[in-house]
């Protein structure tokens, strides 16, 4: 799918739908500090977008406000062609809206149980709120088999997070994204514990998202991971977006040429 | 106690409460001990039934707010104005129902003033809450002129219910137990408690996954008020008065009460048994140093290394 072929999408019928997710000179300050200085980013219906730059640049800033941890301030935000009113925009709102994410920090919570920080936020619950906790237990045994490929040595659902190492820590973080199936999977730096191995997995599930029909932001410094699995590169630097391109036009190693080019100090 | 007699997961999960009890049941017996005919007659437990539970009902209050990661250390003064409350309505009014309704919304009026200041101004929770102690303190004297309030709500159906027997148990410690169980089900099998437990884990992360947490907070803050103004609620029936100092003395033993137990100040983990068990350890322990013939002054001595002893334990275990 041509990335650059926005603002608008014709699907089958004729239906005329906005982009999944759309944004225009999007700011957003951290008190003085401005993260992003009018960003203009969107995501298409089944599109793997790679997002790239360094350190600092604003990549994890922007994601948090597609996922609606962060408000921003100046600028326009279209979800599903639905605009968002920043002050009304939530993560259970994203949530709704179909958008998981895989957050750099892994936001998981160390002392509490498996199962409880994969259903955190979205219990099955009874009508006065309590947890049914076995059919929860029984689901995460599933996530965990089946798409954390946990072989069923050492974790179980009532491990604590503490005791799980740093590629099953990234596991829970990317299974819980991939069980409640959305539209959107956002993943920030989701390799970053992995084994050769593992990463595989994890490229393996963007393929996968890409052959479900959904679509995926990919937020990775290693560029020979991103390049494969993305439609189109964003490069962001400062807080600006400074590059975009289709994979189609461009080869792994001139993408990398063009980030040392644009990324350099000006 | 020997883990081979346990399968170890089951050791693992209880150990702080198995360790507890073990202290406990130590206490007990260098009582019984010291002064057998005291200790091995029914009269000294009926009469921790009906004591320990003022000091109970608030520890489970704050083992919720540990848990969470913050602390409140005004609850001794909202149990006073929040009695103070109850008193002057039913003046008033001739109605214990309002009166206790007027009591646990004043008590958690004030959890929701303290929740406010900590997540909307933010600033710390051991802060705004030695402030709001000392003004609501001082609000109860003001109100009342420092002059104590006569409740005597003769033999009705409410002080059998909150200070009479029942079933030949003293009223206060089957409240003590039912909110006990109460809370146990919201902190570890409602979602609230869930909210509760990830904010103090890990507050970052709650909110990352959607939750809201200034709302948790507040909440939380407001069932320590009402856990404080219930309190007040009982200690008003039983002494058929409401006095000026009520609530002071509460504030070390509470805290006591919840460490001894085995929950931490860190955030994040909780054990309700560990309080109940450890509200009775505190709240036995004056009667049974003076049983024992030891002056008052070993009192806070002895409380002091019990608090030392039993956080050492939890502290080294859970290394
Ligand atoms: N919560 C925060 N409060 C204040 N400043 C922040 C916060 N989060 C990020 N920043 C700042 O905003 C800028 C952009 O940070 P951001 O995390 O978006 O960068 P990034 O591109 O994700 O970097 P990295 O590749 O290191 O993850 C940085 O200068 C960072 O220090
Ligand atoms: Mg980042």
């Amino acid at each position: 799918m041509g990335g650059l072929s926005w603002p608008l999408l014709v699907l089958g019928g004729g239906k005329i739908v906005d982009k999944l997710v759309e944004m225009k000179n999007i700011h957003k300050y951290y008190g003085r500090l401005k993260a992003l200085k009018g960003i203009d980013f969107s995501v298409g219906d089944n599109e793997i977008v790679g997002v790239l730059g360094d350190n600092g640049a604003g990549k994890s800033t922007l994601i948090k406000i597609i996922t609606g941890l962060h408000a921003f301030r100046e600028g326009e935000m279209y979800i599903k062609g639905e605009k968002i009113n920043p002050r009304h925009y939530s993560v259970k709102k994203a949530h709704q809206l179909g958008i998981e994410t895989v957050y750099q920090e892994q936001a998981l919570a160390e002392k509490q149980a498996l199962w409880r920080n994969i259903f955190l936020g979205r219990q099955k619950t009874n009508a006065l709120g309590f947890i049914k906790v076995k059919e929860e237990k029984e689901e995460t045994e599933k996530v965990m088999r089946e798409l954390m490929g946990f072989t069923g040595i050492g974790a179980n659902p009532d491990s604590n997070i503490k005791t799980l190492s740093g590629g099953e820590k990234q596991g829970v973080a990317i299974g819980r994204a991939m069980y409640f199936d959305a539209d959107l999977v956002i993943l920030d730096e989701p390799t970053m514990a992995l084994s050769l191995q593992e990463v595989d997995k994890v490229l393996n599930f963007i393929e996968s998202i890409k052959t479900r029909g959904k679509s995926c932001v990919y937020i990775s410094h290693n560029i020979s991971n991103v390049y494969p699995v993305s439609d189109r590169f964003v490069a962001m630097d400062r807080g600006k977006v400074v590059g975009r391109y289709n994979k189609d036009e461009i080869s792994l190693d001139q993408l990398n040429e063009e980030l040392i080019s644009v990324t350099k100090v000006k | 106690m020997d883990s081979k007699l346990l399968n170890s997961k089951t050791w693992e999960k209880y150990k702080t409460q198995i360790a507890l009890i073990s202290i406990a049941i130590f206490v007990l017996l260098l009582f019984i001990i010291t002064s057998p005919a005291v200790f091995l007659s029914p009269q000294i437990y009926r009469s921790f039934l009906s004591t320990v539970p003022f000091v109970g009902v608030m520890a489970l209050g704050l083992t919720l707010i540990l848990a969470m990661g913050q602390i409140d250390l005004s609850f001794p003064a909202v149990m006073a104005l929040s009695g103070f409350v109850f008193a002057l309505t039913y003046q008033l009014s001739g109605s214990v129902f309002l009166g206790m309704l007027a009591c646990l919304l004043t008590g958690s009026f004030v959890g929701m003033l303290n929740g406010l200041l900590v997540t909307k101004i933010g600033i710390p929770a051991i802060v705004v809450t030695i402030g709001m102690q000392f003004f609501i303190r001082g609000l109860s004297n003001v109100l009342s002129q420092g002059s104590a309030l006569n409740m005597n709500v003769g033999d009705n159906i409410f002080y059998r219910l909150f200070a009479g027997d029942l079933f030949g148990i003293p009223a206060q410690a089957i409240w003590f137990v039912f909110l006990s169980i109460l809370l146990w089900a919201i902190l570890f099998r409602h979602k609230f408690g869930e909210h509760v437990l990830f904010t103090g884990d890990n507050e970052d992360a709650t909110r990352m996954m959607g939750i809201n947490v200034d709302k948790t907070k507040i909440i939380a803050f407001m069932i320590m008020g009402g856990a404080a103004a219930f309190a007040g609620i009982l200690d008003v029936f039983r002494m058929r008065t409401w006095w000026p100092t009520m609530g002071e003395g509460y504030l070390m033993m509470t805290v006591a009460t919840v460490f001894v137990g085995g929950t931490s100040m860190f955030g994040g983990e909780a054990t309700i048994l560990g309080t109940f068990i450890g509200a009775f350890l505190i709240g036995s322990l004056e009667a049974g140093i003076v049983a024992a013939g030891l002056s008052g002054f070993w009192t806070r001595l002895i409380y002091g290394l019990l608090i030392l002893v039993a956080v050492t334990i939890h502290t080294v275990m859970n290394r």
